[in-house]
Order: structure tokens, then C-alpha cells, then sequence
């Protein structure tokens, strides 16, 4: 069956995030525009994952935990795990790799902590958007021990794309999935990069502000409306 | 010691975000490295921060280290908004037709002299 998805959607944990992109908010528009999966994949952070999770089993959106992490090389990575519990564990690693750089609110902007009523509860003060220490080939080997997949995010983009910083995407990485940004053309692309041609592509938003969030642009056909079926299909 | 304004000059950088106030900041030292996370940490406040990025994440780094000023080498196009956040936050930005290594070399010797 085929289901709506956009697997690639910022809360206001991410500094660059608008304010408004609080759990309610990211699940009610993502319902009222049609999709029935969606992925939270935050900058480094898997601390606001529990509450759009409770928000979408409350409203009937299933919710994929997971987080966009910038690697040593500045590359990002979208990483969807099966539950919580990986993200979290995942996320672990990530903190303790993080550069001590705290977060300037007025130059990055606020990382806001909320539960499932939109409260804030507190303020991440460590800086998200910046590299970590891990490189590229440690986070994929990580999040595929956690039973987690990776997809290199929007890698038509000048910055922070695997594409652009390595020159390539090294197959020994086994990728199946590559994301292109929402605007991107498919068959412009590859006739740009005809190499890519044996991967499969989904594009997703990047959603830092509501706005953003896809319409019914981008389908999956999956047995299920299930975590299991759609990391089985992206793995 | 020499100034923004004189180095523009010296070196018939173009002037992409004028700020009036900062052309008479002293040029102290000059860095260039396209790693954002590894700028950040070893630009010196002064330094000429030259990087071949032209997204809005040059602007954040540029205000965070207080840098004299950006240089985007090799006539490489710049986005709008990041002018635009540049303008805005008070960050100069030059251009040249020259390479970053270029570039290191001229304002080292300027620097020096």
C-alpha cells in the first residue's frame, strides 16, 4: 500500500528551526497536509523524538525516530532508527562527540527541549549544529548495529553533502537510499551525475519551518503503516 | 597595522557587504581553512577568514570569532541570502579572483611589512 511520508523534519530543538516547530505543531500540519509518515531527524539530537512520538500515536501519525547528524567531514546524515531506545543510545555516542562549543542563541538561535503539550522544558546549551568527531564511516557501522539505516541528506546541495564534500558517494558504503532536496530534479541529476544512476532516491523536506513540511509529494508502498516495513524497504 | 579598507585596496579585493564602521578594523592575521566546526575554534578575532562556503553558516562563524572580515576566493559566486545575513549581522564580505593560497601568501607579506 502506498503512504505518504516525509522522512527529514526539524523541531525547534534544531538551533535553525523556528519556534514554532513544537511536537503538536510538526504532527498536526503534517496530518492536515496528508502524509502518514514522518521522520524527526533533528540536528545531533534525539531529546525532542518522545514527544512527537507521543503526539503522533495520539494522533494517528506514526512517527520514525531519528536525527541528522553532521559528521567530522561536515557531511550530513539522516539516520533513522527502530525505536527510541536505538536513537537514544545512538545519541549518546553523539554527545560525548560533540565539540565543546555552547550554543550562542543569538547567533545559532535556541535549542528548545519540549514534552507532548508543547512545554518548554529546558534548553539544550551544547551547540548541535556543528560537526561532531565522528566521521562518516563510524556513524554509518554505529547506526547499522542499532539495526538503523543511514541516508546521505540532500546531496544536491552545496553544503554538508556527501556528494559535494567527498566528490562521490563511495559505494563501499552500501547505501541503497539518497535524498534529494525538495526542489531537485530527478532526471536533472542524473544527467548530471550519471554515475548515481543504480541508487533509489526520496526527497524530503528538511523542514525548519512548518511551511515546509511536503504535501502528498513523495509515496513508499509498504506492507504496513509499521517502523519494521519502512526501515525493511529504505535498508 | 593595516585596516580592511587599505587591504581591499592593496589587493583590488571586491566589496561584497560594506559595513562603514568595521572598514577601519585592523586586519591582525589572516586563516583559511572550509572545515566550518575546525574554523570556528582557531579563527582569531582580526584574522582574514578566507573559505570557499558561501552559505549562511560563514556568516555564524564570522560573528562568532569576530573575524576582521571573509574573503571568497576565486570569483566563486555567493549566495543571496548570505548577503543579505551578512549586511544584516555586520560581517564584511570581499571577493577576489585570486586562490586562498594566493590570497594567504599577498596578506601575510602585507601583514608583515
Amino acid at each position: 500500500m502506498k503512504y505518504w511520508v516525509d522522512l527529514h523534519i526539524h523541531t525547534c530543538l534544531s538551533p535553525c528551526a523556528e519556534d514554532d516547530m513544537t511536537p503538536n505543531n510538526i504532527v498536526n500540519m503534517a496530518l492536515i497536509k496528508g502524509l502518514d509518515i514522518i521522520a524527526v531527524t533533528d540536528h545531533n539530537s534525539a531529546r525532542n523524538l518522545e514527544a512527537v512520538i507521543e503526539v503522533g500515536n495520539r494522533q494517528g501519525l506514526l512517527v520514525i525516530p531519528g536525527m541528522e547528524l553532521c559528521t567530522a567531514e561536515e557531511i550530513h546524515l539522516v539516520c533513522l532508527f527502530p525505536a527510541l531506545e536505538q536513537a537514544r543510545t545512538f545519541e549518546n555516542l553523539v554527545y560525548s562527540n560533540l565539540y565543546p562549543i555552547e550554543n550562542r542563541e543569538d547567533i545559532f538561535g535556541p535549542q528548545i527541549l519540549m514534552d507532548h503539550e508543547d512545554n518548554v522544558i529546558g534548553k539544550e546549551t551544547r551547540l548541535l549544529s556543528g560537526a561532531c568527531k565522528l566521521d562518516v564511516e563510524t556513524a554509518i557501522k554505529e547506526v547499522r548495529r542499532l539495526d538503523g539505516v543511514v541516508i546521505p541528506a540532500h546531496i544536491d546541495r552545496q553544503s554538508y553533502s556527501m556528494l559535494n564534500t567527498l566528490g562521490t558517494i563511495p559505494s563501499e558504503y552500501f547505501f541503497k537510499y539518497l535524498e534529494l532536496s525538495k526542489n531537485c530534479s530527478i532526471d536533472k541529476f542524473l544527467n548530471e551525475n550519471p554515475s548515481l544512476g543504480p541508487y533509489y532516491y526520496i526527497h524530503s523536506s528538511d523542514a525548519h519551518f512548518l511551511g515546509d513540511i511536503l504535501e502528498q509529494e513523495v509515496s513508499l508502498d509498504l506492507n504496513d503503516r509499521t517502523i519494521e516495513s519502512l526501515l525493511g524497504l529504505l535498508r | 597595522m593595516m585596516t580592511i579598507n587599505e587591504l581591499t585596496h592593496k589587493l583590488g579585493l571586491k566589496i561584497i557587504t560594506e559595513i562603514p564602521k568595521k572598514m577601519e578594523k585592523k586586519v591582525t592575521g589572516v586563516y583559511t581553512c572550509d572545515l566550518l566546526s575546525h574554523a570556528m575554534a582557531k579563527i582569531n578575532e582580526g584574522d582574514v577568514w578566507i573559505t570557499i562556503h558561501t552559505n549562511l553558516n560563514v556568516v555564524a562563524v564570522a560573528s562568532l570569532t569576530d573575524c576582521a572580515c571573509v574573503i571568497i576566493p576565486e570569483n566563486i559566486e555567493i549566495d543571496k541570502q548570505t548577503i543579505e545575513r551578512a549586511s544584516e549581522k555586520e560581517v564584511v564580505f570581499l571577493s577576489s579572483e585570486k586562490s586562498a593560497a594566493v590570497l594567504c601568501y599577498e596578506i601575510l607579506k602585507l601583514i608583515k611589512d
